[in-house]
């Protein structure tokens, strides 16, 4: 039993700190939110050169062969800058499907780009009526190998407009579901981007007799779809139990300061209780994430699956009454655009919405306890 | 990061378990088997079989007899008593007093008092809480006058648990009226069959004697049995609060109520409401098992520091709360697994083997009384408001 980080793992973080610390503050960051691109290039290219756009792959793709724990490491540091480059949606989620699932000419090709940093993807899964749920994937694709044709609507694909090549979630002619690589600027897509409440960007993307090629072998890969939204989860945790920390340490600082009625308003104790349970919730939600991520990280797929649910509902639930005490106790400060903390609470109120939010998995957790 | 068990840990574990599968006493089997309370009788007889396993000094160092367990391997067994559903060790010996005399005790006291605690010989209570010094028990007033070679205690004691079996009383009693409130405080043991102390019954919600006032009139207690130094007993009963924190959460306990809630759900017993279709119920559940998984990694984060020789983190602060909150919760839940059959009183049924005529199903009376008692678990051992004030301060720097 041990919670310590390996060499690996304390690289990441150490260069992951020293980046948010040196390249990323607040200000940085809302510029490169509001850019035409939503993020820096520039920053992406010196993710390259860190390796972290090789974590989770293999080796002999020119990866780190990262788990789940690691995306943990790296995303808890970078979580801190509410970071607004596309790193979950190229590397969490679309590069690891094609890792998972891709042929090895398939993986030589995409994920030597993705690492070198000259492609970038976006992962188009899930849809507007289920956020969560692969079964219920209705975007069709017909035929197979490298002339399948795509139709169908993604709701708030994150990222897309930035991508060069999307990663589509598709229901076959032999109701399975398959994953198909699309050229983002192919011909019979129709995209609206727009920016996304938490500064981020994303698309609705519908797709008419799109040409796509299928990737890997099978058409079958909902087990590893799934597996790539687990790891996605722990990311975007990972992201959400930073924002967490901060928070407090953001609502004590403020409340050490700020007087009214002669005193600094850290004397109250009914304040004092309130950022005592926001401490309470930031540790059980990290407890969870390291649960997960440990699990997860793991491999067995069952086991991963219910680690996740349990990790998105902790993470929501905690999230919500952090975020919404820490904008309390700063009064009207905490409603405004110009303070950060205002900004890590939308950032984690959209965390919530995003894979499930916790009452989807709440529901269901409920409905496998009681078909078992 | 990993939380794999070592070859080792693992064999410990099956060793851990056929204890508790083939080697209880036969009494202690029986009340287990039969779900019956464990009374004194019954908890002695298991607090001996584990002193003549060697494991009854579960967190004490090998040179006074016990285990010299690591925080796994403490773990390990905190969760496989647990799961056979074994009583629990009186605390107030083994874990409250023992510690403060080993640590804090003259030699003397320690021959005197250590091996009689271990083999379960004697039986010890605690006398801390006042009538007047609850949450704020630096106030408290017992007065213990200093007369020649002894002390002459006048003072009471409040919500003496198990006071009424208790051979021996550990208390905090004031020397001195000088000092501040907390440095005339001194830790003094004394004999409950002094001339002088008289035990009188608390009756609880559960209709049970489980605490006890505790009064003392001119008691007078030889001056060999204060712990250390006169005016220190403050420091010495802080040092152990924050020293022991293993086991604080109950998460194995509770893991194994939520499983066996589970049972219940899976197939309820003639008399129980089919609550596993009633999905208001089962998300309430499944929050309780969510909030407990968080905690079992908790309480592991602290272990795992405690194990590599560091201090716990800030997270172990939590333990206590959070513990106990889940605790509650799952006694609310069983209230309602016991549907209409909450409502009779039969403590009897829980008292003897065969006990008739009995209420089916059998758990379902015993679900309010268990729930009534428990509210005392937000109250005891620091107010969970107490240890909010204790986190804010000493955690958050407030």
């Amino acid at each position: 039993m041990d919670f310590a980080l390996n060499d690996i793992q304390q690289m990441l973080q150490d260069s992951a700190d020293k980046f948010i610390h040196n390249k990323y503050d607040f200000e940085t960051r809302q510029k490169h939110s509001k850019s035409e691109l939503g993020y820096s290039e520039d920053n992406w290219q010196l993710f390259a050169e860190l390796g972290w756009l090789a974590l989770p792959f293999e080796e002999e793709f020119g990866g780190l062969d990262g788990n789940a724990t690691d995306v943990m490491v790296l995303m808890t540091e970078l979580g801190k800058g509410l970071l607004v480059e596309p790193y979950v949606s190229t590397v969490i989620m679309a590069g690891n499907a094609i890792q998972r699932c891709g042929t090895d000419e398939q993986k030589a090709e995409l994920i030597g780009s993705i690492v070198g940093g000259e492609l970038k993807l976006a992962f188009a899964a899930t849809e507007a009526q289920a956020p969560a749920d692969i079964k219920a994937i209705t975007t069709t694709a017909t035929g197979s190998g490298d002339s399948v044709k795509i139709n169908g609507k993604k709701s708030v694909v994150l990222h897309a407009a930035s991508a060069d090549k999307l990663i589509v979630a598709a229901r076959t002619d032999t109701d399975t579901i398959g994953l198909y690589i699309v050229d983002a600027s192919a011909e019979g897509i129709s995209a609206h981007h727009y920016p996304t409440n938490d500064g981020g960007r994303a698309s609705d993307l519908t797709f008419k007799d799109v040409n796509a090629t299928q990737l890997g072998d099978s058409n079958d890969v909902a087990a590893a779809i799934q597996a790539v939204l687990n790891d996605a989860v722990v990311a975007v945790s990972a992201e959400a139990v930073s924002l967490m920390d901060k928070m407090l340490n953001a609502t004590v600082e403020y409340t050490k300061v700020r007087k009214q009625f002669d005193v600094p308003i850290a004397k109250f104790q009914v304040l004092q209780h309130n950022m005592v349970d926001m401490f309470m919730e930031c540790e059980q939600a990290r407890s969870m994430l390291y649960y997960a991520a440990i699990t997860i990280g793991e491999g067995n797929a069952e086991a991963a699956n219910k680690a996740s649910q349990f990790l998105k509902w902790k993470v929501g639930q905690a999230a919500r009454l952090v975020g919404q005490t820490a904008v309390q106790l700063h009064g009207g400060m905490g409603v405004t655009d110009e303070l950060d903390v205002g900004h890590m609470f939308k950032r984690l109120t959209m965390i919530n919405t995003l894979f499930g939010s916790m009452d989807y998995h709440l529901d269901s957790l409920v409905k496998q306890r009681q078909a078992a | 990061m990993n939380i794999n068990f070592s070859e080792q840990e693992l064999a410990f574990q099956k060793e851990v378990q056929t204890f508790f599968r083939e080697e209880l006493p036969e009494v202690v089997q029986e009340h287990i088997n039969n779900g019956l309370a464990f009374n004194a009788d019954v908890t002695v007889a298991y607090q001996k079989a584990l002193y003549n396993k060697g494991w009854a000094g579960t967190n004490w160092p090998v040179e006074h007899g016990g285990t010299g367990w690591t925080s796994t391997q403490k773990y390990i067994f905190q969760t496989e008593m647990a799961k056979a559903k074994a009583p629990r060790q009186i605390p107030f010996g083994y874990s409250m007093v023992a510690p403060i005399i080993y640590t804090f005790g003259s030699e003397e006291q320690k021959q005197r008092f250590l091996p009689d605690i271990l083999s379960s010989k004697t039986w010890w209570c605690q006398g801390y809480s006042e009538p007047n010094a609850g949450s704020d028990l630096a106030g408290l007033k017992t007065r213990a006058v200093r007369d020649g070679d002894h002390y002459v205690v006048n003072g009471t004691k409040t919500w003496t648990t198990l006071g009424h079996h208790a051979d021996w009383i550990f208390c905090l009693v004031r020397t001195s009226e000088e000092d501040s409130k907390q440095k005339g405080i001194s830790f003094l043991l004394i004999d409950m069959k002094s001339e002088g102390v008289s035990v009188k019954p608390i009756i609880t919600l559960d209709g049970r004697r489980e605490v006890n006032e505790v009064a003392f009139q001119d008691v007078k207690v030889p001056v060999d049995n204060l712990i250390g130094e006169e005016g220190k007993g403050w420091t010495y009963a802080k040092v152990l609060l924050t020293h022991e924190r293993t086991n604080i959460a109950g998460v194995a306990v509770s893991k194994q109520r939520l499983e066996a809630l589970y049972d219940l759900l899976n197939a309820p017993p003639e008399g129980c409401p089919d609550l596993k279709q009633n999905s208001v119920f089962m998300g309430r559940v499944l929050q309780v098992e969510m909030e407990l998984k968080a905690l079992e990694f908790t309480d592991l984060r602290v272990l795992s520091s405690v194990s590599t020789g560091s201090a716990p983190g800030p997270e172990s602060s939590i333990l206590k709360i959070k513990g106990t909150e889940i605790q509650q919760a799952l006694d609310e839940l069983y209230v309602e697994m016991a549907g209409i059959y909450a409502l009779p009183f039969v403590p009897e049924q829980y008292d003897e083997a065969g006990f008739e005529p009995r209420i089916e199903p059998f758990f379902a009376p015993n679900a309010a009384p268990h729930y009534y008692n428990n509210r005392k678990v937000t109250i005891y051992g620091g107010s969970n408001e107490i240890q909010k004030n204790i986190i804010a301060k000493q955690v958050l720097g407030l």
